[in-house]
C-alpha cells in the first residue's frame, strides 16, 4: 500500500483552465469595460470583481475535487489553483509588456494592463497578481471548509453586495423616488458605487439574516403549511393582491428610464410566451421566430401609417389584423415543416426568418412596406382620452398583452391541447398512435406562437412609432430562444424570469451591451451541459398533482391480486 | 365475425420484401398470436395495421371498413390501439398524463373551452381524470400517477403502456412482445391481464410474442411468419406439431428455440 | 393505384405541391422573359457562371464539414460557420504582418501557404475544442440538446472573435499575383476566381481520396455507419469523431481563406450566411454524402449566381440581386420538402434523417 500522495496535477489543471478563462475575460475586453462601474467606490470595480469571482470559483472547484479530505490538502489545492490563475493573468501582463498584442487583440490596451497590474507597473503587478491568486485561493478553500450554514451566509451576502453594486442605478432611482427611503440611498451609495460603510452593513445584514433564517425559516414555513386550508387561502390571496399592486404601480415607482427597460422586457416576455408554446410545449425548435414579430410589426405599420397612405387605421383597428396576419403566417410557414424533425426544422425556420428580413429590406416590396427606410409615423394606441405615449403608459399596454398571453398559455398547458403538444414533443409517432392529429396539433402550436409574436410586434411598432427591417434580425430569435431556455422550457414563470434577467439586465448595464450575445451563447451551452431543465423548471404543477393524487385516490378493485403500493 | 382481415398485404423496403402477400383473419373477441424468428415481418405488419407504413399491395379491413391510406390517428379513432416492443411512453410526462393523452380522441374540448374553462370542459376534464385513475388502478399502478413515466420501473412501464392504449377504448389491441424482459412471475401476471382484457372488456387481442409459454398458454390461434411469408396457421397444438415451423426455427440453427418449440410443454425462459 | 395516390394526398400536401408548382412556374416564365429580353449577353452569363462556380466551390468546402459531422454524429454542427470564420479572421493578422514586412510582395506563394496553414490550424483547434467541450458530453442526450448547444456555441464564438478582434470589417491585404484577369479571346476571367475554383477542386479531390482509400478514411466511414459495431471492430470511435472534426475544421479554414481572398475582407459575422448556404448545399447533395456535398455546393453557387438575374429580371423585379439569399433559402425549403434525401439520393432515408 502506498501512502496517499498529494495530487497536484488536478488543481494545476483546474487553475490553468480558470486562468485561461480569466485571460479570456481580459482579452475580450470585459475587464476593462466593466471597470467603469465601481461595486464599492474606490475599492473594487465590476471588472475586478469579475476576476475575483472567477478566481474564487476556480479555487473552490479545486478544493471540491481534492481526493483527500484533510484540511491542509484542500487548502493546498485551492491555493495552487488560485496561484495558477494569478500566474496566467500575470503571464498575460508580462507578454503584453514585451509584445504589442494590440495589433491583433484590440482590447489589449494599456488601460487593461494598468487595471490588471493594480496600477503598479508590470513587475510589481505580476507579483501582486500571484499574491492575489494565493490569497483568493486560500479564501476559496476556507469557504469550502466552512459548514454549510456559514458558507451560504457568506455567499449570499457577497452576492447581495455585488448585485447592489451592479444594479446601483436601478436601486438609487427606486429609493430616490420615495422620500423616506432616500436616507438609505445616502447611506448605501456614494456618487459612484456602494459606499464602504454601506457595503459593509449590507454584507453584515444579509449574512446575519441568512444565517438565522436557515434555522427559523424552516420553522416558519412549517407553521405556515400547518395553517388550516382557509388560512392558507387567505395568505395566498394577500400575496397575489400585493403582487398585483406592485405590478400595477411599477412604472410610477421606477420612473421613466426604467419603465422603458420594463417595456422592452415585456415585448420579449410576450414573444417568449409564444415561443414557449412552439419550443417548450410542442418541442419544435423554431429559429425564425422573429419573422412573426416582424409580420405583426409590419402589418401594424402598413395599415396605420399615413406615410404609406393605404389605410391609416387606428392602432386598435389594425391590431386584430396584425394578429391574424401572424396566425396566417404561422400556418403557412408551418405547413412546409410539418414533416421535418429537430435540426432540419431549426435550419428551415432560420431560413424563413432570413427570407422575411430580406424581403422587408428589398426594393421589390418597397412600395408596400418601405424597403430599407421602413415605415414611420405609426400612431399610438388611444383608449378613451388617454394616449399611450410614454414608456410609463405603454407599460400597461404590454402588461395587458403579457397577462393575456400568460393566461392563455397557463390554461392551455393543462388542457387536452396542451397534453397533445407535449405528447408530440415526447414522441411524434406514438402521439399519432394515440389519435392525435399531428397536422392540426403542430399548426395550432405554430399559429399560437405566431399570434403572440405578432401581438408583441404590433405593440412594438406602436411603441417606437416606426419599423425598420434592421430591427428584425436573427439575434432577436436567438434572444427569445435563450430566455426561454435559461428560464426553463415549458414554464411560464421561467419565461418572465428569463426575460427579466436576459433582457432587463443588459438594458440596465450599458457596459454589458457588447457582451450580451457572448453571454447568451455561453448561457445556452452551459445550461444544456449543466441544467437542461432551466432555472425555473415547471415543477410546481407536478407537486400539486401529487398532493391531489395521494389524497383522492381510493383503491379500486384491480384485477387479480390486490394492488401493490 | 372477423374483426381484422388482411388480404394479400405486401410491404417492401426498397428491394427487401418485409411482408409478402400476407392473408390474415382474426375473430372478434379472440386472442391471436403472431410468432416467427426475428426480422420475420411481425412488427412491420403491426405498423401496416396502425397506419405507420403504407403497404404497396393488398387491403386491410377493420370491422368491415378498409384502412388503406388512413393516417395513424384516424385508425385509432376506428378502435385499434397498440403497444411497442421497446416501450415508448411519453417519458417526461407523468403516468396520469400519459393516460390522459390516450383519451385524446374521446375528449372534445377545444381551444376556446380550455382557455375560458367552460363548464363542459371542466366536467370533461374531471371525468377524464377519474377515468385515468381508474385505468391506473386497473393495471395496478394506483398511487404512482405523478411519477414521470421514465422514472417508473420496467414492469410498471409495460403496464402503463397498456393502460394508455386502453384509454383510447380500443376494440382491437395489438401487443408487441408484452412480456419481453419480464421474470416468470411478472409474465404470469401479464398473461392474467391479457386474458382479463379479453374476457371482461371484450377486447380482441393480437400479440407478437417470443415466449412460447405465453403463446401456447393464452392464444386461441397462432400464425407463424418467416421471411415475411405465412408458413403456418392454426391452434397452438397444431403449430407445435407442424414440421414447417420446426424447420423454420431449425434452419436458423437455433437449437434452444427448436427444443422449446417442439416440446413446448416444458417451460423455457423467454426466447427473445 | 390512382385511388391510393389520391387517398394519401392531404390538404397540406396539395398546398405544398401548389406552392412548388408556382415556384417552378415563376422560374420558367421568368427565365423565358429574361432570355427573350436579351439584356444580358453571352459574356454576362459566362461571368455569372464563373462567379457561381467560385462561390459554389467555397460552399462545397464548407459543406464537407457539415455533412461529415452529420454523418458521424447525426447532428447539425451549427457552429461550423464560426469554424469557417475563425481561421481566416485570425490569419488576416498574419497576412497584414507579412504585407507590412514586404514578404507578401516578394514571396507571395510562401506567404499564401503560411496564411492557409495558420487559418486551417486555428479553425481546426476551434473545431476540436468545440467537440471536446460542447458536444462530447451530450452525445447521448435528446436531439434538441446538442443542437441548442451548437447554436449557443455559434454565437459565443462569433462574439468572442468580435471581442478579441473588434467589430469592424478587416481588409485582407492585396496579393498582386491574384489580381487582374486573364483574357480568353472575348472572355475575361478574374484570376482569383480561377484560383479559388482550382484550389477548392484540388482539396476536395484530396479529401475524397483520403476518405475512400486510407485506413482512417475507412474507419471514419465505418463509424458513420454504426458506432457500436465499429467499436466492436476495434475502431477508436472517439478518435475518429475527433478526426472528422479535424478534417471539417481544416476544410472550413481553407474555404475561409479563399472566401476572404475573393471578397478581400473579414468580419466576425461573415460565417453566418455562408454557413446556412453550405448547409443547404449539404442537404442538396444528401446530407452525410461527401460527393453530394461537393456537387450540392457547386450547384447552389451556380443557382444563386444565375438565379436572381435569370428568374426575376424578366419579371420586372427591381434589384433582384437583393433577393439572392432568399432564393437560396427557398431552394433549401423546397429540397427538404420534395426530396429530403438530396439530389444524389443518399441511403440515409427515414431512419437517419
Amino acid at each position: 500500500m502506498e501512502k496517499p500522495r498529494f495530487d497536484w496535477l488536478q488543481p494545476v489543471k483546474i487553475g490553468l483552465v480558470g486562468g485561461a478563462i480569466g485571460v479570456f475575460f481580459a482579452l475580450v475586453g470585459m475587464v476593462e469595460a466593466f471597470s467603469i462601474r465601481d461595486i464599492v467606490d474606490g475599492i473594487v470595480s465590476m471588472g475586478q470583481m469579475l476576476m475575483l469571482i472567477s478566481m474564487t470559483f476556480t479555487g473552490y472547484m479545486a478544493a471540491r475535487r481534492t481526493t483527500q479530505p484533510q484540511h491542509l490538502w484542500v487548502l493546498g489545492s485551492s491555493l495552487l489553483a488560485g496561484l495558477m490563475f494569478g500566474g496566467m493573468v500575470a503571464l498575460l501582463l508580462i507578454v503584453g509588456s514585451l509584445v504589442n498584442l494590440r495589433a491583433v487583440f484590440i482590447n489589449a490596451s494599456p488601460t487593461l494592463y494598468e487595471l490588471l497590474a493594480f496600477g503598479r507597473g508590470t513587475q510589481a503587478g505580476a507579483l501582486l497578481l500571484l499574491a492575489e491568486g494565493v490569497l483568493v485561493g486560500v479564501a476559496a478553500g476556507l469557504l469550502y471548509l466552512l459548514t454549510g450554514r456559514f458558507r451560504q451566509a457568506l455567499v449570499n451576502a457577497l452576492g447581495w453586495v455585488v448585485m447592489a453594486g451592479v444594479l446601483q442605478e436601478l436601486l438609487r432611482i427606486t429609493f430616490g423616488a420615495w422620500g423616506p427611503l432616500a436616507v438609505i440611498n445616502q447611506w448605501l451609495f456614494t456618487g459612484k458605487g456602494l459606499s464602504v460603510p454601506g457595503a459593509a452593513s449590507l454584507f453584515v445584514l444579509v449574512a446575519g439574516t441568512t444565517y438565522f433564517w436557515s434555522q427559523t425559516g424552516s420553522v416558519l414555513s412549517n407553521r405556515l403549511r400547518r395553517l388550516p386550508p382557509g388560512g392558507q387561502h387567505t395568505l395566498r390571496l394577500v400575496g397575489i393582491l400585493l403582487l398585483v399592486l406592485i405590478v400595477l404601480a411599477l412604472p410610477q415607482i421606477l420612473g421613466l428610464y426604467l419603465s422603458e427597460v420594463l417595456t422592452i422586457v415585456g415585448v420579449f416576455a410576450l414573444m417568449g410566451l409564444g415561443l414557449n408554446i412552439v419550443v417548450g410545449l410542442a418541442g419544435m425548435l423554431d429559429l425564425g421566430y422573429v419573422a412573426f414579430f416582424a409580420i405583426g410589426a409590419y402589418t401594424m405599420g402598413a395599415l396605420t401609417s399615413p406615410e404609406l397612405g393605404f389605410f391609416s387605421l387606428s392602432f386598435w383597428e389594425a391590431l386584430p389584423f396584425a394578429v391574424v396576419a401572424g396566425v396566417l403566417a404561422g400556418v403557412i410557414l408551418g405547413i412546409p415543416v410539418l414533416k421535418m424533425r429537430g435540426d432540419y426544422l431549426a435550419i428551415v425556420t432560420l431560413g424563413f426568418g432570413e427570407i422575411v428580413r430580406i424581403l422587408a429590406l428589398s426594393d421589390f416590396l418597397r412600395p408596400w412596406i418601405g424597403g430599407a427606410q421602413g415605415i414611420a409615423k405609426i400612431p399610438k394606441a388611444i383608449v378613451g382620452s388617454i394616449e399611450f405615449i410614454s414608456p410609463q403608459q405603454i407599460y400597461y399596454l404590454i402588461l395587458v398583452g403579457c397577462l393575456l398571453a400568460g393566461f392563455i398559455s397557463w390554461r392551455l398547458k393543462d388542457s387536452r391541447l396542451g397534453r397533445a403538444w407535449m405528447a408530440v414533443r415526447e414522441d411524434e409517432d406514438v402521439a399519432a398512435a394515440m389519435g392525435i392529429n399531428l397536422v392540426a396539433t403542430k399548426l395550432l402550436a405554430f399559429a399560437g406562437g405566431a399570434a403572440f409574436a405578432a401581438l408583441s410586434g404590433a405593440i412594438f411598432a406602436s411603441k417606437l412609432g416606426s419599423v425598420y427591417p434592421h430591427s428584425f434580425n436573427v439575434m432577436i430569435s436567438i434572444n427569445v430562444l435563450c430566455l426561454i431556455i435559461v428560464g426553463g422550457m415549458g414554464s411560464i414563470t421561467g419565461v418572465i424570469v428569463g426575460a427579466a434577467a436576459l433582457v432587463g439586465l443588459p438594458e440596465l448595464l450599458r457596459e454589458f451591451a457588447e457582451y450580451r450575445f457572448l453571454a447568451y451563447g455561453a448561457a445556452l451551452v452551459l445550461m444544456m451541459l449543466v441544467r437542461p431543465a432551466g432555472l425555473m423548471p415547471e415543477a410546481t404543477r407536478r407537486r400539486e398533482l401529487q398532493e391531489a393524487e395521494t389524497v383522492e385516490a381510493e383503491p379500486e378493485p384491480a384485477f387479480g391480486a390486490p394492488a401493490s403500493p | 365475425m372477423a374483426i381484422l382481415t388482411a388480404r394479400g398485404v405486401t410491404k417492401r423496403f426498397g428491394g427487401l420484401t418485409a411482408v409478402s402477400k400476407f392473408d390474415f383473419e382474426s375473430e372478434e373477441n379472440s386472442i391471436y398470436s403472431i410468432i416467427g424468428p426475428n426480422g420475420a415481418g411481425k412488427t412491420t405488419f403491426f405498423n401496416c395495421v396502425t397506419g405507420f407504413y403504407r403497404f404497396e399491395e393488398g387491403d386491410i379491413l377493420f370491422d368491415g371498413h378498409s384502412i388503406v391510406g388512413l393516417t395513424p390517428d384516424r385508425i385509432v379513432h376506428m378502435g385499434i390501439a397498440r403497444t411497442y416492443q421497446n416501450i415508448r411512453l411519453f417519458a417526461n410526462l407523468t403516468a396520469i398524463e400519459n393516460i390522459l393523452v390516450g383519451q385524446h380522441t374521446h375528449l372534445k374540448s377545444g381551444l376556446v373551452g380550455a382557455v375560458l374553462r367552460l363548464p363542459s370542459t371542466v366536467r370533461e376534464e374531471a371525468a377524464a381524470l377519474a377515468e385515468a385513475r381508474r385505468l391506473l388502478n386497473f393495471v395496478k399502478l394506483a398511487g404512482k400517477g405523478d411519477f414521470l413515466a421514465k422514472n417508473l420501473p420496467y414492469g410498471d412501464q409495460r403496464r402503463l403502456e397498456i393502460a394508455r392504449a386502453l384509454a383510447t377504448r380500443p376494440k382491437l389491441l395489438l401487443l408487441d412482445e408484452p412480456t419481453a424482459g419480464m421474470n416468470p412471475h411478472e409474465t404470469e401476471e401479464m398473461m392474467a391481464l391479457v386474458r382479463h382484457l379479453r374476457d371482461e372488456l371484450g377486447i380482441t387481442i393480437l400479440l407478437i410474442e417470443h415466449d412460447m409459454r405465453v403463446v401456447m398458454g393464452i392464444s386461441e390461434r397462432v400464425t407463424v411468419l418467416d421471411y415475411g411469408e405465412k408458413i403456418a396457421e392454426g391452434t397452438p397444438a397444431e403449430i407445435q406439431a407442424n414440421p414447417k415451423v420446426i424447420e423454420a426455427y431449425l434452419g436458423r440453427g437455433s437449437a434452444t428455440e427448436v427444443v422449446s418449440q417442439a416440446s413446448a410443454v416444458q417451460a423455457s425462459p423467454a426466447l427473445a | 393505384m390512382l385511388r391510393r395516390v389520391l387517398e394519401s394526398l392531404s390538404l397540406t400536401d396539395s398546398f405544398m405541391w401548389l406552392t412548388g408548382g408556382a415556384i417552378v412556374a415563376v422560374i420558367v416564365v421568368g427565365s423565358a422573359a429574361t432570355l427573350s429580353m436579351g439584356r444580358y449577353s453571352g459574356r454576362h452569363w459566362f461571368d455569372f457562371i464563373i462567379f457561381g462556380l467560385a462561390q459554389g466551390s467555397i460552399y462545397a468546402l464548407i459543406a464537407l464539414g457539415y455533412t461529415m459531422v452529420y454523418g458521424i454524429l447525426r447532428m447539425i454542427n451549427f457552429a461550423h460557420s464560426e469554424i469557417f470564420m475563425s481561421g481566416p479572421y485570425t490569419a488576416c493578422y498574419v497576412a497584414m504582418a507579412l504585407s507590412r514586412s514586404g514578404f507578401l510582395e516578394s514571396q507571395p506563394i510562401l506567404s499564401l501557404a503560411v496564411i492557409f496553414i495558420v487559418a486551417m490550424a486555428v479553425s481546426t483547434v476551434i473545431a476540436v475544442l468545440l467537440e471536446r467541450i460542447a458536444y462530447r458530453p451530450l452525445r447521448t442526450a435528446p436531439r434538441l440538446v446538442p443542437l441548442i448547444t451548437a447554436i449557443g456555441a455559434s454565437f459565443f464564438l462569433q462574439y468572442t472573435f468580435r471581442g478579441l478582434y473588434g467589430s469592424g470589417f478587416q481588409a485582407y491585404p492585396d496579393i498582386r499575383m491574384l489580381q487582374g484577369a486573364w483574357l480568353l479571346g472575348p472572355l475575361r476571367i478574374l484570376k482569383i476566381q480561377v484560383v479559388v475554383i482550382l484550389a477548392a477542386a484540388l482539396m476536395m479531390a484530396g479529401l475524397y481520396l483520403f476518405i475512400q482509400r486510407t485506413r482512417i478514411g475507412k474507419a471514419i466511414r465505418a463509424v458513420s455507419e454504426d458506432k457500436e459495431i465499429a467499436a466492436l471492430m476495434g475502431i477508436d470511435v472517439d478518435g475518429m469523431i475527433v478526426r472528422t472534426f479535424v478534417i471539417g475544421g481544416m476544410s472550413a479554414g481553407a474555404a475561409g481563406v479563399l472566401y476572404a481572398l475573393m471578397y478581400r475582407q473579414v468580419h466576425f459575422f461573415m460565417g453566418f450566411i455562408p454557413g446556412i448556404k453550405a448547409f443547404t448545399a449539404a442537404v442538396l447533395g444528401g446530407i452525410g454524402n461527401i460527393p453530394g456535398a461537393m456537387l450540392g455546393g457547386v450547384f447552389l453557387g451556380l443557382f444563386e449566381s444565375l438565379g436572381p438575374n435569370l428568374f426575376l429580371d424578366g419579371l420586372g423585379v427591381p434589384s433582384p440581386n437583393q433577393l439572392k439569399d432568399a432564393i437560396a433559402f427557398i431552394m433549401l425549403v423546397m429540397v427538404l420538402i420534395f426530396r429530403p434525401t438530396g439530389i444524389l439520393g443518399e441511403r440515409l432515408a427515414e431512419k437517419k434523417a
